[in-house]
This record gives C-alpha cells, sequence and structure tokens, in this order.
C-alpha cells in the first residue's frame, strides 16, 4: 500500500481570461498551461496497462505514451508520439470534444475528473519548438525524398485532407491540397473563430506540412477549377475528397430574405476569413446589430452568439427548441457562452421574422415548446403549445441550424454514388468511393460532424491509399 | 497560376477599366456566363466580377470593373505587369446557349462587358444576335467595336443622344419586339433597375428572359447564403444556382435591398482608402 501515490481528484484548472474582459475581444479564451501545471496534470495519468482512451480517439493518438514523456518533462519526445499520429494537434487540443471521446474513456474518470488529455495535447503542441520542421513531424532528422513514383491529390483544406497530406507525405508521397477559399484550412479558418482557434495556430500546422513536401492550391474549386477527372489526366493515382458540408441550411419561414438575416456560415465566414471583426483595417464588412437572435444550440451556434458579443451586441439570444440537458453544443462552449452574457432562449421555436420599412429585421415571432415524449433519437421531441407565441426585439438574426452537402463538386462528377441526403456514399472502413481510387472523408460524407471525426476519417482513407499504392 | 495584369485599358477613364490576366486553367475552363472572385491585398474583400472574354489559345481572361467602392479602387491601383493576389474561377454556372434562332442581348454600364460573352456565346451557336447597348452618354459605352464585330445588328441607345438612338434601352426593345414575333430569347446585364425594366418590357410579349444577378457574395461556392434571392418565391443563391435567372421569377425588390446592406461600411472603407491614397 505504501506505493500506491495518492491521485489528485480534481483536475488542474486552465487559466483562462475573464468573462467580461473576453467578450469584448478576439483574444483565445483559454490561455493554456504553464510547463509546471502541464507536468502536474500529467502526472495525474494512471498510466493504465490497457488504456482506453487511445480508443475513444479517432485518430488513435498514443495517448498514455506521450502523457508519459510530459510527466517526466519530456516535451519533444511527448510531441513526436502525438506527430506519429495526428498532423493537427495544436488544433484538436482546442477544439475536440474530448469530454465524449479520450476523456470520456478515461479510467480515472469513473472516480474522479478524468486527465485533461486534451489541454495536454494543446500544452505540447504549442510549447515544442524545433529548428527542424521534419524532425518536428517525423522525429527524423532529414526529411525522407518524396516517393515521385505516385502523387495525391485532395480537394478541399480541411481537417480531413490535411490529415490525409499529412500522413502520405510522412511516407515520402507528394500531396497536392486543392482549396477553393484563398486560406488553407476549411472551416478551421472561416468555421471556428480566433478565441476558440487563433488563425496563426492553423497557420502553424499547414506550414509544417508545406515544409514536409505537401503543395497547396488555394483559389481552386474542386468541380470547376479543376475537376476529378483532370487530375486523373494530370497523373494523379488517387483523389481524396474532404470538401466538407458547406450548404447552408434555412427554415423556410418568412421575413428569411430581409436585412439582417445570415447563416452562420456567412457571418462566421465573414468574420473569420475576411477578418471582418478588424473592419475597417480589413476590407470585409461586417453588421454591428444591437439586438442579435441564434437560431439553433450546436456549436456553430455559439461561436455565432459569442462572436456577436464581441462584435458589440448589447442582447445576444439563443433560441433553442429544447432545454438545456438536449442542447448540443459542447459543455465547454455552453458555459463559456453563458458566462460572456450570452442568453438562453429555451423551448422556442422561431415563427416569422418580421422587418420595418425598410425591409430590415425588427423582431422575430417566437413559438413556445414543452418537451413531449422521446423520438427516434432518444430525445424528448418538442411540442409547439397551441397558441402561445413571444415576440423578442432584434435588429439581427443568425441561422444556425447545420449544413447540406455542397453540390458544386458533386454535380461535376459523373458517376460518384450520392446517398439520399446528397452525401458521398464511402466505405466507412476504408473511405472509397464508387469511383475507383476516389476516396472521401469528413462531413462531405457524414454530414455536419466534428474536426476529429474528420480527421479520423482522413487517417482511414490514408491508410488505405498508402496501401493501395504499396507505399 | 500567376495571375499577372497582361493588358489594362481605361475604358472610360477614372471610372470603368478593362484587365487581361493570365490565368490559363481559368481561360480553359470558363464559359459565358461565369464569373471569378479576386482579392487585391491580404487585407482585401473578395469581389466577385463576371468574365467579359476568354482566350484559352493565350491563357488569358478579360474582366471589366467599376470604381465604386474601396475594393475596385485598390483594384485600379494596379498596372500592367502586377499580379491579382488571387483569383478563383470560373464560377457560376455557364449561360445556358443552344441553337434558337434570333437572341437579343441587352447590356448596360459594365454589364455590357458581361453581356459581350454571352452574346459571343449565342453567335458561336448559330443564333442571330441583336446587341442593344445603353449608357448615358457617348462616352460611356463600352465594347461596342467588339460587338459590332460578331453582331449582325448592334443598336445604341443613349439617355442624352449623343450617339445612337436617344432614349432607353427598353424604348429600342419595346419597338423591336412589336416588329418582330419571332424573338427566342432576351438576356439583360446591367443595372437592377435596367433589369428589372427590361422583364417588365419582355413579359407581354411572353420572350424569354435571362437576367444575370450581381448580388452580395463573400465565398461564391455556395457556402455562405449572403447571395440568395427570391426566384418564383423560392429561395436560391446566385453564385451556384445561377447568376442567371428568370427575369420573370425575380424578386428585384428584395435584390435590391440586399444591394444596399454594407452602404454605411461602404463608405467608412471608401474614407479610409481616400486618406491612405491621398485623393
Amino acid at each position: 500500500m505504501g506505493t500506491k501515490r495518492k491521485i489528485n481528484p480534481v483536475r488542474t484548472p486552465m487559466p483562462e481570461q475573464e468573462a467580461d474582459v473576453r467578450n469584448k475581444n478576439f483574444s483565445e479564451v483559454a490561455l493554456g498551461y504553464s510547463r509546471e501545471q502541464a507536468i502536474l496534470e500529467a502526472q495525474r495519468c494512471l498510466q493504465c496497462k490497457n488504456p482506453p482512451c487511445r480508443k475513444g480517439c479517432p485518430v488513435e493518438i498514443d495517448i498514455k505514451g506521450f502523457i508519459g514523456h510530459l510527466a517526466s518533462g519530456d516535451i519533444p519526445s511527448a510531441y513526436k508520439v502525438i506527430k506519429q499520429t495526428n498532423a493537427l494537434p495544436a488544433v484538436c487540443g482546442r477544439v475536440c470534444p474530448q469530454e465524449n471521446q479520450c476523456e470520456g474513456s478515461c479510467i480515472l474518470g469513473k472516480k474522479y475528473e478524468p486527465v485533461a488529455i486534451g489541454r495536454l495535447e494543446r500544452f505540447v503542441a504549442d510549447n515544442f519548438d524545433s529548428d527542424s520542421v521534419c524532425e518536428m513531424i517525423t522525429g527524423d532528422t532529414a526529411c525522407s525524398l518524396p516517393n515521385d513514383q505516385v502523387k495525391v491529390a485532395c480537394i478541399g483544406g480541411g481537417p480531413s485532407s490535411l490529415t490525409v497530406a499529412g500522413y502520405l507525405a510522412a511516407r515520402g508521397v507528394p500531396v497536392t491540397v486543392y482549396e477553393a477559399l484563398h486560406e488553407i484550412g476549411g472551416v478551421l479558418i472561416y468555421g471556428i473563430p480566433e478565441f476558440r482557434l487563433p488563425k496563426s495556430i492553423v497557420a502553424r500546422e499547414v506550414g509544417a506540412l508545406w515544409s514536409k513536401g505537401v503543395t497547396f492550391f488555394p483559389n481552386w474549386v474542386g468541380g470547376k477549377t479543376i475537376t476529378i477527372e483532370d487530375l486523373f489526366d494530370d497523373g494523379f493515382d488517387a483523389v481524396f475528397i474532404g470538401v466538407g458540408a458547406g450548404l447552408p441550411k434555412f427554415l423556410n419561414i418568412p421575413g428569411e430574405n430581409l436585412v439582417g438575416v445570415f447563416s452562420s456560415n456567412e457571418y462566421l465566414t465573414r468574420v473569420n476569413l475576411g477578418r471582418a471583426y478588424d473592419f475597417p483595417e480589413h476590407d470585409t464588412p461586417a453588421p454591428h446589430p444591437k439586438n442579435v437572435a441564434v437560431v439553433g444550440g450546436g456549436n456553430v451556434a455559439m461561436d455565432a452568439a459569442r462572436t456577436a458579443l464581441r462584435l458589440g451586441a448589447e442582447n445576444v439570444y439563443i433560441t433553442y427548441r429544447r432545454t438545456l440537458d438536449e442542447l448540443p453544443a459542447r459543455r465547454e462552449e455552453l458555459h463559456h457562452a453563458i458566462e460572456e452574457g450570452v442568453k438562453m432562449e429555451l423551448l422556442t421555436s422561431p415563427v416569422s421574422i418580421n422587418g420595418d420599412d425598410n425591409s430590415h429585421v425588427k423582431s422575430m415571432t417566437l413559438q413556445i415548446m414543452e418537451l413531449g415524449e422521446p423520438d427516434e433519437s432518444g430525445r424528448c421531441r418538442p411540442v409547439a403549445i397551441a397558441g402561445q407565441t413571444k415576440d423578442i426585439d432584434v435588429d439581427m438574426v443568425i441561422i444556425a441550424v447545420g449544413t447540406g452537402a455542397n453540390p458544386v463538386l458533386l454535380e461535376a462528377t459523373p458517376g460518384l454514388e450520392l446517398n439520399k441526403w446528397g452525401y458521398i456514399m464511402a466505405n466507412p472502413e476504408t473511405g472509397e468511393t464508387s469511383l475507383h481510387n476516389v476516396f472521401a472523408g469528413g462531413d462531405i460524407v457524414g454530414g455536419s460532424a466534428t474536426v476529429i471525426s474528420a480527421m479520423g476519417a482522413g487517417r482511414r482513407a490514408a491508410k488505405t491509399i498508402a496501401e493501395r499504392l504499396k507505399v | 497560376m500567376s495571375n499577372k495584369i497582361i493588358k489594362k485599358r481605361a475604358l472610360i477613364p477614372g471610372q470603368t477599366s478593362m484587365l487581361v490576366l493570365d490565368a490559363p486553367q481559368i481561360a480553359k475552363k470558363a464559359r459565358p456566363g461565369n464569373f471569378i472572385i479576386l482579392r487585391v491585398t491580404d487585407k482585401g474583400e473578395r469581389i466577385p466580377l463576371t468574365i467579359a472574354d476568354t482566350d484559352p489559345d493565350a491563357g488569358t481572361i478579360t474582366i471589366v470593373y467599376l470604381v465604386v467602392g474601396k475594393s475596385s479602387a485598390l483594384l485600379e491601383t494596379l498596372n500592367e505587369g502586377d499580379n491579382i493576389l488571387d483569383l478563383c474561377g470560373p464560377l457560376g454556372k455557364p449561360t445556358h446557349i443552344e441553337k434558337c434562332g434570333t437572341v437579343i442581348c441587352i447590356g448596360g454600364g459594365t454589364g455590357i462587358a458581361a453581356m459581350h460573352h454571352i452574346a459571343k456565346g449565342h453567335h458561336n451557336a448559330g443564333n442571330h444576335v441583336v446587341a442593344i447597348v445603353g449608357a448615358r452618354s457617348k462616352d460611356l459605352l463600352l465594347f461596342c467595336d467588339e460587338l459590332g464585330g460578331f453582331c449582325p445588328e448592334l443598336i445604341i441607345a443613349t439617355d442624352d443622344g449623343s450617339c445612337g438612338q436617344k432614349g432607353f434601352v427598353t424604348d429600342v426593345l419595346r419597338e423591336r419586339l412589336e416588329k418582330d414575333k419571332d424573338v427566342a430569347e432576351v438576356v439583360a446585364v446591367g443595372p437592377v433597375p435596367m433589369m428589372e425594366a427590361v422583364s417588365k418590357v419582355t413579359k407581354p410579349f411572353g420572350v424569354k428572359t435571362v437576367v444575370s444577378l450581381n448580388s452580395i457574395m463573400v465565398d461564391g461556392v455556395g457556402m455562405c447564403g449572403a447571395c440568395r434571392c427570391n426566384i418564383g418565391g423560392e429561395t436560391q443563391f446566385a453564385c451556384v444556382d445561377g447568376p442567371e435567372f428568370d427575369g420573370h421569377k425575380v424578386d428585384f425588390k428584395e435584390l435590391n435591398m440586399r444591394l444596399k446592406q454594407y452602404k454605411e461600411q461602404e463608405r467608412v472603407s471608401m474614407d479610409l482608402f481616400r486618406r491612405q491614397y491621398g485623393n
């Protein structure tokens, strides 16, 4: 008994900006661990014989391994372990829903708070510094020469494609990534706000891939500037499609085209990709309303609501048709949003958006709901209470109710089989589509999901591509 | 792609310019009706502009722009030999072109340039193209020589009568439709009031009318929904479902109000530009 170490039941807190300070700036909310805090937290890890945390990680990080190195203060070794399977650790450490994945499976979590695996991953990624980018990625001081017998193209520059590129580049395969927007990173750039994921972090990870020999072509639209057929004609041996699910959904209620009604995609793209928070220093404008309603309860809705607060809105409401218990956003994001002053209009569903004489949003009419019997998803179905509505005064409405499959590439690719929702049919184990040597992963296959699930799909596809091309 | 400006020509000095850009991949893929999105600086906005012409053999595309705000004023500061920072395209659905007989193509303002590419497409498909070009006065007309090169009929209308017929393009169009019952299609590209007026004129004649909508866009690939417009009661995205739509179905009032939504910010931006560039 004497050798059994005492486990701290409470995880090491992460320093963060005060709520009433951070809701006025775009700097990162969570400030990251110090070296001492990280090592202290790493030492909480039980170093299980059969660690379940790794099985909970879509990209199979050797979590026990990296935490072991970190606990002894060896950051470079910890970094190499993570980078063996994860091309974007600084991103994952920030935006993964760890509570449902690695941390959700942590044995320590059965009795106490689980090890803060995400925070540790972030610390290692942020604090490993190397003169040699090759070493940073592969652990080798010299980059392996490209295997010029084969080449692979990725369409879309988001997390799934970057994972494919990272996996194959580590095996010396030249990969070319075609991205429609002017910046690489996909949703990491246009979707996730600076205060959750600084663009400099994304740029650093992309830069590491660049130095490893990955070629990036921004401003190339798959299906428009280049088709899959063109890529095979140009000598590519395999193509990975990771174009995301970027078609905004609307509610089809009256008033939805009034001035002041935005899809969350437009609002976040203006602010993030266009840096509209820095207008007029940057040229892309964003609206500056007083009272904002965000429709939806996911992470994107939280991001939009918190962005609106930071751009100076006085009142920001999340309207969600169920209760807090069913709200799909990560608890941490919800908690941060409420702390910052976002108001919850729960059990409400928009009926109409009402305009003034200039066709500008003036108010929104909400139907009051109650919870009924559970539906097929297991969640209680929201049911309208007849005759009960209320109006809220708002001058802007952001619709954040998910996205559908963007048809641009799909329409330009004959023979590519889609499912009934318009997403690409791909083998869940291999990522292969109905077209030979064409693979797909991420939201264009499964619909709106998480960064890490897109990366998991990218990793599975990259493994298959590597086997297929014998690299 | 280098995106280099091979040629720059002031069409209306200080107001409208034409650029020929080195963009082989876009030139290869572009069809009439397509547009591009460009960015001039790393802090710049994404600006959509219709492709006025392409030369796939030379690997070039031609664009024409009107200096209206900061972004177009910044574009105007570039010269031959300079590179466009970001150039993305071709975007949008190409114009639906088939052999159908007589097609009247109407252009107003910088829209004449976009109309030129569509008219050329109809000409190449074997249609009899009647071009109607309108401007306030003679000095504001564009692409007349180019249109005259392949259109068997080129009719010019100016508000002040300084060139061609005095009056509006809609007057010319109405006369023509009254005389000629065999017009298969009318295409109109230009300011929103002009496209709306053209659609009103053609409606009683029952002639198919296509208009090219210049909605506000951000990504231009169907991702953001900024460009949504009401087409016969249905929401469509100008960037991927258009930019061309049935003029008889477009809710022009809604388009107009959505186009004005950043007016105040555009003014702030332009003031800043003037201070920075000292004019």
